[in-house]
């Protein structure tokens, strides 16, 4: 399997995600700098969580005008499985891959710690195996908003692919860590070939990290 | 030409910052104070002289990197 991983000055998780890559579905990826401006041939793309061009203007604002941005958008138009994780998630909105926004948190302040999601759409390319699960956020806009017709033709199209709940997997206002709608945590595109999550599957992928529960994203993508 | 550009929430849109930033100035004292908004405010040196054209281009950099529309409003004025 052919795997790329974008980097853009100031992402800091291309290398976990790397890590994961290799170890779960057994090649490295070839990273790809941002100011390279084609991807050839491949079976995954993944735009890294980071802080890159320092969140600029608005988060992702800045990537998604890299020169690299255009042969992701047209290996994503293609069917390519792109799959963008927090600030990954933030650029492939801002480059108009995925529909909504992420704004500031609801609380104002960055949050670090574990979640628990649920897959909302649980036959896509990445969540074919997923359940409830345990991951980290790390972000401070993370709190997706979309108006009520947009979200209304996601939900009619199965594209919401995750949502905050607790351990029993109820939806509710406590379990929702940053305000967005709906406690969406993770999107697809219309065709479902396109993936962005805030939580952090690469940062739960072996048993050092205390939770594997991410592994089940890069396994579904093997399946 | 300078540009005078303004990017603020939709109005529908909750704006938490805004809403800490109002209940600071009420605990100032300014117990009128019913709603704020806080925003962008972006200056453009540009080239050219015709207002039209400037105020053009500014809407179009607006909706295609300046300001975000699922959750904002921009406002372009040109001075010459």
């Amino acid at each position: 399997m052919k795997t790329h991983v974008v980097v853009f000055p100031g992402s800091n998780c291309d290398r976990d995600v790397a890590v994961a890559i290799e170890k779960i579905i057994g090649s490295l990826p070839k990273m790809v700098w941002h100011k390279d401006t084609s991807i050839d041939q491949s079976d995954l793309i993944v735009v890294p969580g980071g802080f890159s061009y320092g969140d600029y203007l608005r988060c992702g604002a800045m990537a998604s005008t890299s020169p690299i941005m255009k042969s992701v958008i047209e290996n994503a138009n293609k069917g390519v499985p792109v799959l963008g994780i927090c600030n990954g998630f933030q650029i492939l909105i801002e480059s108009g891959l995925l529909q909504g926004a992420l704004m500031r948190n609801s609380s104002l302040s960055f949050i670090c710690r574990d979640v628990i999601i649920k897959p909302t759409n649980s036959k896509s390319i990445f969540t074919n195996k997923s359940k409830i699960s345990k991951m980290p956020i790390a972000h401070n806009e993370g709190n997706f908003f979309a108006s009520d017709d947009q979200i209304k033709k996601m939900e009619d199209n199965e594209q919401i692919a995750f949502q905050y709940c607790n351990e029993n997997g109820d939806i509710n206002d406590e379990s929702n860590p940053n305000g967005s709608i709906k406690n969406i945590a993770g999107i697809l595109n219309q065709n479902k070939n396109v993936l962005g999550m805030m939580p952090h599957p690469e940062r739960a992928a072996e048993n050092i990290h205390g939770c594997e529960d991410g592994k089940t994203i890069f396994e579904s993508i093997l399946n | 030409m300078l540009a005078k550009i303004h990017i603020t929430l939709k109005k529908d849109v909750l704006d938490p910052q805004g809403s800490v930033i109002a209940n600071s100035l009420k605990s100032l004292g300014f117990d009128n104070v019913r709603d704020v908004r806080q925003g962008k405010f972006i200056e453009l040196e540009i080239e050219g002289k015709d207002r039209d054209t400037a105020t053009k281009q500014c809407n179009e950099m607006c909706e295609k990197l300046l300001a975000n529309l699922v959750i904002e409003d921009y406002s372009v004025e040109i001075e010459s």
